[in-house]
This record gives structure tokens, C-alpha cells and sequence, in this order.
């Protein structure tokens, strides 16, 4: 006979306040096989944990059932309390009467019922669990970073700084991101590239960093500590290990009409470029797109005057193959399309542009060397109008609903700088709130609309239309004020909802790492754990988990680095005995459970099987990888014969629960 | 191509131009109007009342009448009309409690569940009889003519019920302008309200909405303006100081065709 030990939590009121925690104490301690049972204000904290410890020593406890909160608070906490008392931490069952419980149900006679059954079905089920031991495997002592930018390359450093290698990936020719792009950062106004291309060069020049740019991730298999990454390289058609980045080639290049993507389109390069003066690598790469040579085999033109032979017009992808213990996604974000909204009449006028646009154009490095002209007429602007929240805080057929963070402080950057730098110019803000929390962010504000004098509205846009003398009439209304109004603006600026990259979804897909419905990747803990993904040995940084600005990005990225150096500096890992495994005397070898297993931890073994008649027959088995096995029970349940079974969460176990409940 | 055609109570007096040259245009390109018997007012403004039944019957009854003509689609060329008609329809494929009410009310009528079906004159030039072809069949192209086209507020909203054009940057009225050999004018007030019912009740209002439109239509240079709306139509023109004329857009393109005496 068993002896089992039942407690239960009050939670303070979060659980007595519903159930009638002793009631169920009572009622569970009438089961057969349990010895004892009691309630507690917090099961969790260190009392209450020596009361589970010291209830295990004196009754020789087998097993324990803790009627609490959801397992994934304090399974753990408990299953540590219970090892300390010498009792094997798998016997150990939470019945969650909380978040399944009292959270949820009002009627407190009939959630105190519900409790009871829920703490039979835990009983029942710990009556049938079995200690079990977990396994350990070593840990790869390298990282690889996905993005490289601001968020990406802060991360990179720091596990570098470490000690740990690290390779980071990056999609486009060279890193730097978003923030390579911006001309000057709230709330401080000191240069972006000043303060971003310092970090650029030191990834460039640490020895335990390596950059992959212009490469993408193809393939991740494994799992914590011993992930496999395919990387594919990009043919550049310029040999990166040559290269010396003179610029020689992007000078004597015949095809000049390229949009320049650094620039938004807003200037041209050519079909051989260099990205920005300070790109790093610093690496030529020529646009197949449009470079006759290689369209056509005519030209050759940067083949010629290139002095250390780096253009080869014949290079290839090539898939590099690479070993880590953890990944960071640090994809980054993208501004959204502003095209369908066309009250704005983005596409119809060139002087409605977006704030990144507004960015290059206030740059000292883009199209118009820093000075603001509308892009129309190469005018300058007498009258501005910004427009806040496009695509935010909308609806979802329309847009993005959250907030996306950023934009008021730097459409207040944005209008601060236009009237530093030119004081005869009317600058209007159109805002739904003005949303500045941060250090020094809300003064940061108030002086733009202070001391610079510009106009902020409370109020939306309802229509923007180019008119005859080749101004744009803004038609809005003063929330204020009650009034309509309308506005003779020379250039429209549109602060842009930002979205995570499309490539992210296709990358949590890769790493079985988890997305909210915007595309954002879900941290495993919103307070707790805000660096990791669920998927152990995945994190998370910067924007790819959520909108942020720069010091915020940095700070998650250095937050990201410490989970993935702690990871790194483990030497084993203990892995989780709640596993698959399969009865080979009941594998009938049929494929389902590899089928729908993913994380490719199912393979087929050919073995030898002395039959009852004394003769040895072959048959094909299913075998799991316990190291790869994450124990989601999918095989379980589509095994036709019943082969399949987790530990920890057997078939039997199961059915002894439901029968529990259904008594 | 043969339709059913719900003409509305304005096009039997006011805009009778309308629906004459409605009838004598879809006539030329081979289309059918076959008009609804008996048919009554759509319900107007009236239609607007949230939980009201007994407004929308008469839309009902002609949606209902429509559906034996033809495709079963009912074709109007006043957007007020199509409006209300199209809401309506609407309302049976989302409100079951008004199709279950309505057809209470009709009892000893035939009932009707939405099965039918609303277009515009405008939509069916645009999708059935294709602006390309429209093109070919111009005999007196408006050459040289810059032409405003005016949407109002009630052709193009709800987008998500009318499904019409994006109602922010509509396109099928400058298309079919295009098609007619003229040039459309882009002015910031073509979807903008000239003031609708107000004319009745704030006539000041009314006056200050049509004066803003006709300006910003003056201002981009255009010639003249065209609408689908009777009730655009009487406050652009009644309303306004403004010279720019105001014609319905079938009399434009019956002047296209060559039935116009111009």
C-alpha cells in the first residue's frame, strides 16, 4: 500500500477565497492510501515547502500531491522541495486548482467540489507514477544570432565578451539594421551611426564573432545545447575574403538607375554597390537583377578595374553547416505598407512619405545630403504635417492594433529638428495620444511643443489630396478644438505602424518557437521570462518579441546575452525523463508516430525478436530519441497498437485520471 | 443582358434625365432594363433607423420582385437607392432575427431570404460591359473635356456592405470617365458629403459642404462635374454660387454614345 501526502494551498485568497480549501483537505485526506492531508496559506513559500518536506520524512511519504496553482508556476519549486526530502521529484502531481479552479468559477460550493475531483484525479494518477531519472547531454559552445542589428549585434557582443563564440546572421550584404538608416535618436539627439557603427566595427574586429551577412537560415534541427543550423550564403558574385571595399568597382559600374534601397528608393545605385560608406563588412556585392555581365554576359567593366581580382561572376550559394547550443532571434522589424491606406494618398503624391523616408532625408549620408527638400520639387517645406498612428491602434481589418511604440518620440525628434534647423517652418503633429513614458522621454516632448513651437493636434486625418498649385490639402479634425480644419502642407509625414519581418514567421516554424496573432514571437514568461522563447535553448531580442525603442532594445539584448552565456556556461544539461518511449513487442514498425512527431526524434530500428516457437524473426521497431523527445505525446495518441507511451504521462495514468474524475 | 431595373421615386420626377438616359444608354450597349412592377420607394433615410422592419419593406418587396428578372440582380442608378437596396439585402446574410421579422410581415407574400441581388448601372458598365469595350462603343469622345467625378458619400460607404470601390481612393468613375475619351480630375472633395439631407433641416450647412466641394473641383480645373446622386446633384447645383455644371453621369455618356443632341 502506498502512503501519499495531499496538501493544499490557499493561495492566500487567490484560491480560499473560491474553494473551501479545508473541505477539500479533508475530503482528499479520506482517500485510501493517504496519510496525510492539510492546507496552507502559501504552499510555495519556504514554510510551506518544510511542511512538505517535513510531512515526507515522518510518513515515509511515496508520493505527494499539491493542490495549487498551474504547474508551470510551481511544479518545479515543489518537485526540488520533494528531491530534498529524498523522495524522487517524478512523484510529485499539482492539481491545479487555480487558474482551473478558483480563477474561474464563482460558486464556491461547487468549485470546492471541483476541486476534490480535481485532487482525486491527481491521487489517482500519482498512484500509478514510477521515479524516474533524467538524462544529461553535453552542450555546444557557440551561439548564433539571427538579425544583425542594433538588437543582434548588441547580443553578439556580449556573449562574445564572454568568451563564447559567436556567428551572426545576417539577411542583407552588410549589419547595422533599422538604426543605420536614422539620422539622430530621442531622447538625447546624438547621431545614430556615430553611436551604432563603433558597435558594427567591434563585431567586425572580436575574434569570437564571425558575420554571416548576406546568408539566411535555411534549416535548424536538435534541440537546447545542440542545435544543427543550415546557413545559406548568398552569392554576392564579389569574393568576400578579396575584397577590400575601395569602392573602385561601384564607381566604374555603367548601370547607375538602381533604386537605392539604403535610401528607400529615393536615389540610385549602381548594379555593384556597397550598401553605406560605413557597412560592415565593408564588401562590394553585385545585383544580378541588374548588372549587364551577368544578365547577359556583357560588360565585365568591375572585373577590369578591380586591382585585387575579388569579382567572380560565377560564384554560387554555398550551405554552411554549423553546430550551437543556443539561437537568438533578433529579426528586427519592417515599417508596414502605407499604400492601402489611401486617404493619405501615399502613392499619389511624392511629398507624402513615411518617417523613415523622413529619416534619409534629414541624414547627412542620404539622397539630399541632409537638407530638407520634398522630394516632388527639391523645394523646401514651409508647412509639415505628421501624422501619428498610421496603422496603429486600429482596428484589425484595417491595420495593426497594438501601439507600436515608438513613433510619438520620434515624430517629436522629427518636429523638434525640422524647427531647429529651419524656423520658417509650421510644423503640425495629428495624434491620437502622446505616449512618452520613458527616462526623460515626456520633457523630451513637451519641449518640442514648448520651446519649438510645434502644433500638436489632437485629432485624426481624415484626407490628404494634392491640389492644383502643387501643395497638399490635409483635411482633419481638432478634437479639441471641435473643429475641421484644414491645412496647406507642403509634405506629409506618416508614422508607420512597424511589423515584425516577414521572415520571422518562417523562422519560428524552424525553431518550434511560438508567435503571438501579430507575428511577434511569444516570450515564455511576459514578467518572468522575458528573454526566452518556450522552446528551451531559443531566445528572444529586441523587437522581434515586441515593439521597442533603441535603449530598450539594447537593454533586452544584453538581458538575451546573460540567459545565453548561463546556458553556454553549463557544461551538461539535465534533460526531461518525461518522455516517449516505445514497447517494441507491440511496434508493428507502421510510421505514424514518426509521421507526426516534430521534432524528428523518432527513428526505425531493424531487430532481431526470439519468438514464443523458439525462432528469431526481424521486424522493423520504432525507437525515440530520448535527448530530442520533448514529450508532447503526439506519437502517443497516434499510434494505432498502443506501442507508444510517455513516461510520466502513460496511457494508464491517464485513464486512471479520467476515471477519477468521472466516479 | 437583361436586369432587373428598380428606377426610385427621384427618377420618376426630379432626375428624370437620369433615368432616361439610364434606360436609352443600357439600351445602345445591349443591355435589358426591364423595370420592377409595382415597385415603390426604396425607404430613404428612413432605412437608417437601426432595429426598424417596416421601412425596409418596400426594398424588400422590390429586391424580392427582382430576383424572377433576369440573374435575379436588381440594377439602380440613383446611390441612394442602391444603397438602402444594397443594406438591405445585406441584412439577411447577417441578421437572421431580420429575415425571420420580415418575412412575418410578408406573410401571403412570397418570402425572401436574400437570394437576390443589387448593382449598379456604374458596376455593371465597369464589370458586365467592361470600360475596354465601352471604349469601342464611344462614338463622340469627350476629347480635350476635364471632368470631376463626385461619389458622395452613399455610393461608396459602408465599403464592407456596398463592396463597391476602396472608398478612400475610389477609381470607377475616373475610369469611366477615361473611357468616355475624357480626363478625370482628382480633387481632394470627390468623397467628401455635400451636405445630403441637411439642405432641409440646416440649409447653411448644407450650402458651406456643396460650396467646399464644388471649389476644390474648380481649383484641380475641371470643366464640369458628374454624380449618380439626385440629391448631390440638387444641392451642387441649388445650393452653390459655384458655375461648374453638374450632370448626372449617364447624360455625359449618352452624349458619348451619340444620343445626346449636342
Amino acid at each position: 500500500m502506498q502512503k501519499l501526502g495531499v496538501f493544499v494551498c490557499h493561495c492566500g485568497t487567490n484560491i480560499a477565497a473560491t474553494v473551501d480549501v479545508k473541505a477539500v483537505a479533508e475530503a482528499l485526506g479520506r482517500e485510501p492510501s493517504v496519510v496525510v492531508s492539510t492546507d496552507y496559506p502559501y504552499m510555495c513559500s519556504e514554510s510551506g515547502q518544510n511542511l512538505i518536506k517535513d510531512a515526507i520524512r515522518e510518513h515515509s511519504l511515496d508520493g505527494v500531491v499539491i493542490c495549487s496553482c498551474s504547474p508551470r508556476m510551481h511544479e518545479n519549486t515543489f518537485r526540488k522541495a520533494a528531491a530534498q526530502a529524498g523522495l524522487n521529484p517524478y512523484m510529485v502531481e499539482i492539481a491545479n486548482i487555480r487558474e482551473q479552479c478558483s480563477w474561474i468559477h464563482k460558486d464556491r460550493e461547487e468549485a470546492t467540489e471541483k476541486a476534490i475531483v480535481l485532487g482525486r484525479a491527481a491521487i489517482a494518477k500519482v498512484l500509478l507514477n514510477t521515479p524516474l531519472t533524467a538524462g544529461e547531454s553535453p552542450v555546444t559552445k557557440r551561439a548564433l544570432v539571427i538579425g544583425g542589428g542594433i538588437a543582434g549585434i548588441q547580443t553578439a557582443l556580449d556573449i562574445a565578451e564572454a568568451g563564447f563564440p559567436v556567428d551572426i546572421v545576417e539577411k542583407e550584404p552588410t549589419i547595422g539594421g533599422k538604426m543605420a538608416q536614422l539620422d539622430k535618436t530621442f531622447p538625447t539627439l546624438d547621431c545614430a551611426a556615430c553611436i551604432l557603427t563603433p558597435k558594427m566595427v567591434d563585431c567586425a574586429q572580436n575574434e569570437n564573432i564571425r558575420i554571416l551577412s548576406f546568408s539566411e537560415v535555411e534549416e535548424v534541427t536538435g534541440f537546447v545545447g545542440n542545435f544543427t543550423a543550415k546557413i545559406r550564403r548568398k552569392a554576392r558574385y564579389v569574393d568576400e575574403t578579396k575584397c577590400t571595399g575601395c569602392g573602385l568597382c561601384t564607381e566604374k559600374c555603367p548601370v547607375k538607375k538602381v533604386p537605392n534601397e539604403f535610401n528607400l528608393g529615393m536615389d540610385n545605385r549602381r548594379a555593384v554597390y556597397i550598401p553605406f560608406a560605413q557597412a560592415v563588412p565593408k564588401v562590394a556585392r553585385i545585383d544580378p537583377d541588374w548588372c549587364n555581365m551577368l544578365k547577359n554576359g556583357k560588360c565585365g567593366l568591375c572585373s577590369k578595374v578591380c586591382t585585387v581580382g575579388a569579382i567572380d561572376y560565377k560564384q554560387t550559394d554555398t550551405v554552411l553547416e554549423e553546430h550551437y547550443g543556443a539561437i537568438v532571434a533578433a529579426t528586427g522589424y519592417e515599417p508596414i505598407k502605407v499604400d492601402r491606406y489611401g486617404e493619405y494618398a501615399y502613392a499619389q503624391s511624392k511629398d507624402v512619405i513615411t518617417s523613415l523616408e523622413f529619416e534619409r532625408l534629414t541624414n547627412a549620408a542620404g539622397p539630399t545630403s541632409g537638407t530638407l527638400l520634398r522630394p516632388s520639387d527639391g523645394r523646401h517645406p514651409h508647412t509639415i504635417v505628421f501624422i501619428q498612428c498610421v496603422g496603429s491602434r486600429c482596428t484589425p481589418e484595417m491595420g495593426k492594433t497594438y501601439c507600436s511604440k515608438i513613433c510619438c518620440m520620434y515624430t517629436a525628434k522629427h518636429a523638434m529638428l525640422t524647427r531647429e534647423k529651419y524656423p520658417d517652418t509650421d510644423v503640425y503633429v495629428f495624434y491620437i495620444d502622446v505616449r512618452t513614458p520613458g527616462k526623460n522621454f515626456d520633457e523630451f516632448y513637451r519641449r518640442a511643443a514648448e520651446e519649438y513651437g510645434v502644433h500638436y493636434i489632437k485629432g485624426a486625418v481624415g484626407k490628404v489630396m494634392p491640389r492644383a498649385d502643387g501643395t497638399l490639402d490635409v483635411q482633419a479634425s481638432d478634437l479639441i478644438m471641435n473643429e475641421q480644419l484644414h491645412i496647406n502642407a507642403d509634405l506629409v509625414v506618416l508614422a508607420a505602424a512597424i511589423e515584425p519581418s516577414k521572415t520571422a514567421r518562417r523562422l519560428a516554424t524552424m525553431l518550434t518557437a511560438s508567435m503571438d496573432t501579430n507575428d511577434f514571437f511569444t516570450e515564455a514568461h511576459p514578467k518572468l521570462r522575458p528573454v526566452e522563447s518556450p522552446t528551451a535553448g531559443i531566445f528572444l531580442s529586441g523587437v522581434c518579441q515586441g515593439p521597442k525603442d533603441i535603449p530598450e532594445t539594447v537593454s533586452q539584448a544584453s538581458a538575451c546575452a546573460a540567459k545565453v552565456i548561463g546556458l553556454l556556461s553549463k557544461n551538461k544539461l539535465t534533460g526531461n525523463p518525461c518522455v516517449a518511449h516505445s514497447d517494441e513487442w507491440m511496434c508493428n514498425g507502421c510510421s505514424n508516430c514518426a509521421s507526426v512527431c516534430p521534432y524528428g526524434a523518432i527513428t526505425y530500428l531493424d531487430k532481431d525478436f526470439r519468438m514464443p516457437d523458439r525462432s528469431t524473426k526481424t521486424r522493423r521497431v520504432a525507437s525515440v530519441n530520448p535527448a530530442v523527445c520533448q514529450g508532447c505525446g503526439a506519437c502517443t495518441v497516434a499510434c494505432p497498437s498502443g506501442a507508444m507511451d510517455l513516461y510520466g504521462f502513460s496511457n494508464s495514468q491517464i485513464m486512471a485520471e479520467v476515471d477519477a474524475i468521472c466516479k | 443582358m437583361k436586369f432587373a431595373y428598380y428606377p426610385g421615386c427621384t427618377l420618376k420626377n426630379r432626375a428624370k434625365a437620369l433615368d432616361r438616359t439610364a434606360r436609352e444608354t443600357a439600351a445602345l450597349l445591349g443591355i435589358e432594363f426591364e423595370e420592377i412592377p409595382e415597385w415603390q420607394c426604396c425607404g430613404g433615410a428612413y432605412t437608417s433607423a437601426k432595429d426598424e422592419i417596416a421601412t425596409k419593406l418596400a426594398s424588400v418587396r422590390a429586391l424580392a420582385a427582382g430576383r424572377q428578372i433576369g440573374d435575379g440582380r436588381v440594377v439602380t442608378v440613383c446611390s441612394a437607392c442602391y444603397n438602402v437596396l444594397k443594406q438591405t439585402n445585406h441584412e439577411f446574410a447577417v441578421n437572421p432575427d431580420f429575415d425571420f421579422k420580415v418575412n412575418n410581415y410578408l406573410k401571403g407574400e412570397p418570402e425572401y431570404h436574400g437570394e437576390g441581388g443589387v448593382v449598379h448601372y456604374l458596376e455593371l458598365l465597369r464589370d458586365e460591359v467592361g470600360f475596354d469595350e465601352l471604349k469601342k462603343r464611344v462614338t463622340r469622345p469627350l476629347t480635350g473635356k476635364k471632368i470631376a467625378a463626385y461619389y458622395g458619400c452613399l455610393l461608396l460607404r459602408p465599403s464592407s456592405v456596398l463592396a463597391f470601390d476602396d472608398p478612400e481612393n475610389p477609381a470607377v468613375m475616373e475610369d469611366f470617365i477615361r473611357a468616355l475619351g475624357a480626363e478625370p480630375v482628382l480633387y481632394s472633395m470627390r468623397n467628401e458629403c455635400c451636405g445630403g439631407y441637411l439642405t432641409l433641416t440646416d440649409r447653411e450647412t448644407a450650402k458651406r459642404r456643396s460650396a467646399a466641394v464644388k471649389e476644390s473641383a474648380r481649383e484641380m480645373g475641371a470643366d464640369y462635374m458628374i454624380t449618380a446622386c439626385p440629391l448631390c446633384l440638387y444641392n451642387l447645383t441649388k445650393n452653390t454660387d459655384e458655375p461648374i455644371p453638374v450632370r448626372y453621369f449617364t447624360e455625359v455618356l449618352a452624349d458619348a454614345l451619340g444620343l445626346g443632341g449636342e
